[in-house]
């Protein structure tokens, strides 16, 4: 319940958290919202000595419209994304998978940087993120580097991020149809964590909770650009996924499930145009 | 016109609504000044010998007071040699723990059962250095093999309490052997039900606080009974009267708060044992893995009867997995054979239970306890033999009902049902639901081939409450010379309304107005005697107790206004509008309670009352539950829920409702989302709320309840009890309706939770036997 | 380490340690002990306060990030003169609370709901609220206050 002991600092500005990180390396970890670390931290699966608040950071809070992209600031709250009227007319697959995330709470807090940078897999926002083809833009000590949304989830818990390393924007291209979107995110009740999710924008899908990082559902992708029917190209949505088997769902199951959700993300998209 | 049966809304709101309840944690008693806090250190295996604490690095930490184990209770008396049983003995059959062989250690000794038994208790000054120093404390184990479920149980390889050399705890029941009574039947269905294990999840978990002062213990806990805590925490060689017990506002309790259990016994010592006063307030994590558990019952039975519908035999054998400590015997399924048959007339009965121990938290009551195992298997064998027979479940439950005319009616296993009209409800819920209209509406669906497919969910059912009606409550109220009325009660409210409800019945009978009545509970210094708050007793047996002393104050008050008068006894009449009394005849000359209470001894009118029943009440009713389930996804949607729950005559429909909608929500829960799970060597996988399935406001929809009033005169205010029928009704109403929804395609059973793979899953299988049988032919 | 916020309109000063969560600051440190606590996984939603005007749960904020901020409880929700707010008004008319211990969450839940969506559905509070739980309640009565509430509210013209 009580996380353990840790240093507190506060940033003032992105290049003092930069410092700060460096200055104390494998100790430190970002505190963003905090509704990823915070929980993790008071179960005690997680001790940074050091948590570096970005919350005073409202310069990285932010949607803006770049033309061809909309720029939304790593610290932007899910409510201020779902909440956000140009991204509910120009993109709206992020507003309203943003609007899934967690609870009312949960979504007065989180970020979507910070969601990103966590790396979970069963996290709702990546589905949209790697479906829209984002690109993340990384801050380093006297850097900054450009990271498509393909490569930035590695791992479990694991990103492009290098220690130290801050994620300071997101730009996510606006879609050529934005009505061509849907989101399926499938579980028991309503605030558990998806047993398995989709997210289609155009003939892009994106899947949840299958492997041990968000991904793309190439096979269905190639199917669809070749000709196939939403049914046909859905028949394939499990290929490449390494699905697991725990209390909520069996690696069978969610196999299921992935090709049905497709299947229906693929249609709702269709009927949105 | 009488407030009885008019809608009152609650006078314990405001202060909960603006100052919030005061719960243990919350208490700023001056007693607790200085207090350290309490954290335990639990087992983390399952099943293991101790082979060692090393409490050394924790007590090196900043704050740490003392590391306590069970080595350091050399101050409370051994409790007296157990009594070995008469070979021929009949089962245990009250909620006792069964010692001797069996018995449960406060703090652990050399074996631990389950994860999550307290092994070390840390005493800290603040909360935060509490959890550092607890993970400190070192405990090595030499595990021994988990017994995980029923089946490791009766296997009898791994022996929890190698003194009593199995796992079988307890037997119990009738005899289940005579197959004869199935003999010629048409139809008989046999087969295997689950009631899983559930959690009882108040929303406030176990916390307790304790204080040694002047040689009495002082211990606020989150209890139904405080009367009941105090006798049990005479086990640390204390005397009720050098113990106070106060339940201060307790956030739930469903039947798990009952008394006080191992951990806050601790608590308790602790503050004796070191001379400081201690706090304890449990993590989620605590609450979910070592609070008492529900439900954890397998079943197996078998069904028969005609061709045209009539049940003659049923048979159910029960395996009642209690956890790692018997600590109810066999009261439990005791109670499930009791209540066996339900709603039905059924000639042949038979009942019987095995309760075996398992390395998994102690099972104890949980809303309905016993009873709501009962219906639900009896209600899914209804369907079965309904499907069987090929008559629609509604027919068949109609034509086995007993009869409004059969009342009052002894079950074949001794269950003295007093009143009921089980068909009067049952159409009072097809009629709201519009059966024919959903029937209808299922059959085109079924014809589309719809993704989507209904389900309509009946059950019919009765259910036991004051069960203890012998051990009846206890009240007292004194009028006081400002005219204001105190009630001391041996109820317990955690939720119910009680305060709300008993100044209706005294505002009732004597005229004091509602916001002049004061009620008290859970303080043993105040309130000596009572019995408490569970198995839905409180209106019947407290209500009545509370009625009781009303009528005896009334007396007393009559008797001084006559002196008073100086008039006959038997002209002075009570004007209950206005609560002047005057002589009959003569209005204008008139006294008030004030004015009779301060003519009375010390200024007060009091009665001090105990109300017993001679035996319990039987409420009843019927549920029905439209689900609709994605037959692609397995996903499951409760569309409506409409029930109509029979407790008798209504004091207060807003309390009523309010426990039939609490009730429904948590029987839903059990067919839908809840489970307690362990892994194959007793580890918990549901020890948070993120993984155990607690039903949130999304799952649920508005539920639409009908009244029914069957009284019974088995008390004066001729009521039964509503606390746990809702939930009783609702968990086989909603099960049932998942399985009709899937019955087309040949689905029989799926066990609960009907979570979305259970009901893909299922599906599946039908397809395949179908598939099967299609080739064979 | 020091913080300094503003609770139910008065400012509030505590030296607490790095790592404490608001919800100990409010209950230990402010001694308001309406907010409470009912799990250790953001499930639950009983410590729902307001930070700056909207819900969040004060069990995974730390004290140090509503450093300078605005936090209002259960107890700074009725009005100077002791009125209730509407929202709490509806929970007793409407029987919206049975032992109380998640009404304080639930109740600044609401608040929070209807000021960003004044006049909910009922799948909208039901939605709202999957972020609280109650055993008591089967959330029907909660649902009834909450559109009472609603209704009220937009009825006084707010």
């Amino acid at each position: 319940m009580i996380p353990p002991s840790f240093t507190y600092q506060r940033a003032s500005s992105v290049d003092e958290a930069l410092a700060l990180a460096a200055e104390h390396g494998e100790d430190a970890k970002y505190l963003a919202g905090g509704h990823s670390l915070l929980p993790l931290m008071k179960l005690r699966f997680a001790a940074p000595a050091v948590l570096i608040d970005l919350g005073r950071l409202a310069e990285l809070s932010y949607i803006r419209d770049e033309g061809t992209y909309v720029a939304i600031g790593a610290l932007t709250r899910h409510h201020d994304i779902a909440t956000s009227e140009l991204l509910e007319t120009e993109i709206p697959l992020l507003a309203h998978t943003a609007g899934a995330v967690g609870d009312p709470q949960v979504r007065h807090r989180g970020t979507i940087g910070g969601s990103a940078a966590h790396g979970d897999s069963a996290s709702d926002l990546p589905a949209a993120l790697l479906a829209l083809d984002v690109t993340f833009v990384i801050r380093g000590v006297g850097r900054t580097r450009n990271v498509p949304a393909a490569e930035f989830f590695q791992g479990i818990f694991e990103t492009a991020l290098e220690p130290g390393e801050l994620l300071t924007e997101i730009r996510v291209p606006k879609p050529a149809s934005p009505k061509a979107w849907s989101f399926q995110k499938f579980t028991k009740r309503a605030i558990d964590w998806a047993i398995v999710g989709v997210a289609v924008q155009g003939g892009k899908v994106a899947l949840i909770n299958v492997a041990t990082v968000p991904l793309r559902a190439t096979a269905t992708e190639r199917a669809l650009a070749a000709g196939a029917s939403a049914a046909e190209a859905a028949a394939r949505a499990a290929e490449g996924t390494s699905a697991g088997s725990d209390i909520h769902a069996s690696k069978e199951f969610r196999e299921h499930l992935t090709r049905v959700l497709v299947r229906r993300a693929l249609e709702e998209a269709a009927t949105r145009q | 016109m009488s407030i009885l049966g008019t809608r009152v809304i609650r006078t314990e709101d405001p202060r909960l609504l603006t100052a919030g309840g005061v719960y243990v944690d919350d208490l700023r008693e001056p007693e607790l000044a200085g207090a350290v806090r309490a954290t335990f250190v639990r087992a983390t295996v399952a099943h293991a010998k101790i082979t060692g604490i090393d409490a050394s690095a924790a007590l090196e930490q900043p704050g740490v007071v003392a590391v306590l184990t069970a080595a350091d209770m050399t101050d409370i008396p051994a409790p007296p040699p157990a009594e070995e049983p008469a070979a021929d003995a009949p089962p245990p059959e009250v909620p006792m723990p069964m010692g001797g062989k069996w018995s449960e250690p406060l703090l652990a000794t050399d074996t631990v059962r389950f994860v999550g038994e307290p092994v070390a208790i840390v005493l800290t000054d603040s909360t935060y250095q509490g959890e550092d120093a607890a993970e400190l404390v070192s405990v090595d184990y030499d595990v021994l093999p988990a017994v995980a479920s029923i089946d490791d149980a009766l296997r009898d390889e791994s022996i929890l309490f190698p003194a009593a050399g199995t796992n079988v705890a307890v037997r119990g029941g009738r005899d289940t052997s005579d197959d004869s009574v199935f003999d010629g039947l048409d139809v008989v269905v046999e087969g295997d039900i689950v009631n899983q294990r559930v959690a009882a999840l108040p929303m406030e978990g176990r916390a307790t606080a304790a204080a040694w002062r002047d040689g009495k213990l002082t211990v606020w806990t989150s209890t139904q009974n405080a009367q009941i805590s105090r006798l049990i925490l005479t086990s640390l060689g204390l005397s009720p009267e050098q113990i106070r017990v106060v339940a201060p506002d307790v956030g739930g309790g469903f039947g798990a708060k009952i008394g006080v259990d191992r951990d806050s016994i601790v608590v308790a010592w602790a503050a004796r044992h070191t001379g400081r006063p201690v706090r304890w307030t449990e993590t989620r994590y605590e609450n979910l893995t070592a609070m008492t558990q529900g439900r954890a019952q397998v079943h197996h039975i078998k069904i028969g009867g005609t061709r045209d519908g009539h049940i003659r035999a049923y048979r159910l054998e029960i395996v009642q997995d209690t956890g790692a400590y018997p600590r109810m015997g066999g009261f439990l399924p005791s109670l499930t054979c009791l209540m066996a048959p339900g709603v039905y007339d059924i000639p042949h009965v038979q009942a019987d239970y095995t309760v075996v121990v398992t390395n998994a938290a102690p099972i104890a009551a949980y809303r309905g306890a016993g009873r709501p195992e009962a219906a639900a298997t009896i209600e899914r064998a209804v369907d079965w033999f309904a499907a069987a027979a090929g008559l629609d479940p509604v027919d068949v439950r109609k034509l086995n009902f007993i009869k409004k005319e059969q009342f009052p009616f002894v079950t074949k296993t001794g269950a003295p049902y007093d009143t009921g009209d089980y068909e009067a409800a049952l159409d009072k819920v097809l009629a709201q639901a519009d059966y024919a209209r959903l029937r209808a509406e299922q059959r085109k669906r079924r014809e589309h081939g719809d993704v989507r497919q209904l389900g309509i969910g009946i059950s019919s059912y009765v259910e036991i409450t004051a069960a203890d009606a012998t051990a009846g409550e206890t009240a007292r109220i004194d009028v006081h010379d400002d005219g204001t009325a105190t009630v001391y009660t041996g109820s317990s409210a955690h939720g119910q309304g009680h305060h709300t409800a008993f100044a209706m019945l005294v505002t009732d009978e004597l005229g004091i107005p509602m916001d002049k009545v004061e009620v008290v509970h859970g303080d043993t210094d105040l309130i000596p005697d009572g019995v408490g708050t569970y198995g839905s007793r409180s209106l019947q047996l407290g209500g009545s107790a509370v009625h009781k002393a009303a009528i005896e104050v009334k007396d007393e008050a009559a008797k001084r206004a006559a002196s008073l008068f100086e008039a006959r006894k038997a002209d002075v009449v009570l004007d209950k509008a206005t609560g002047a009394w005057h002589i009959a005849g003569d209005p204008d000359k008139s006294l008030t309670w004030a004015q009779i209470a301060n003519a009375a001894d010390g200024k007060t009118l009091t009665a001090n009352v105990r109300f017993t029943g001679d035996r319990p009440t039987f409420p009843f009713g019927s549920q029905l539950s439209l689900a609709e389930v994605d037959t692609e996804t397995g996903k499951v949607t409760l569309l409506r829920h409409v029930t109509a729950d029979d407790a008798g005559p209504v004091l207060n429909p807003v309390l009523l409702e309010g426990q039939r909608h609490g009730g429904i929500a948590q029987g839903a829960a059990q067919a839908l989302v809840e489970e307690i799970l362990y892994d194959p060597d007793g580890n918990p996988l549901t020890s948070t709320l993120a993984d155990y399935g607690a039903i949130t406001a999304t799952e649920l929809p508005s539920f639409e309840l009908l009244t029914s009033e069957t009284g019974t005169d088995l008390n004066p205010l001729g009521v039964k009890g509503i606390g746990e029928a809702g939930t009783i009704g609702a968990t086989p109403a909603v099960q049932n309706a998942v399985i009709d929804a899937l019955a087309h395609l040949g689905v029989r059973h799926v066990d609960m939770p009907t979570t979305p793979e259970r009901v893909w899953t299922a599906i599946n299988e039908a397809a395949l036997r179908a598939a099967r049988e299609a080739n064979a032919k | 380490m020091k913080v300094e916020l503003t609770v139910n309109g008065k400012e509030f000063t505590a030296d607490v340690e790095d790592r404490t969560l608001l919800v100990h600051l409010l209950r230990d440190a402010a001694n308001l002990t309406a907010t409470n606590i009912g799990c250790e996984t953001t499930s639950c939603g009983a410590c729902t306060v307001l930070l700056d005007g909207e819900s969040v749960k004060s069990c995974t904020v730390l004290a140090a990030q509503a450093d300078g901020r605005e936090v209002t409880t259960l107890e700074g929700l009725a009005g100077d003169d002791g009125e209730m707010h509407p929202v709490q008004r509806a929970f007793h008319q409407e029987h919206g609370l049975q032992c109380g211990y998640c009404t304080p969450g639930m109740v600044m839940a609401i608040v929070s709901l209807l000021q960003e969506n004044p006049s909910p559905s009922e799948a909208d509070v039901r939605q709202g609220l999957e972020g609280n739980i109650c055993r008591c309640t089967g959330y029907h009565n909660i649902v009834r206050a909450a559109l009472s509430a609603a209704a009220a509210t937009k009825g006084a013209g707010k």
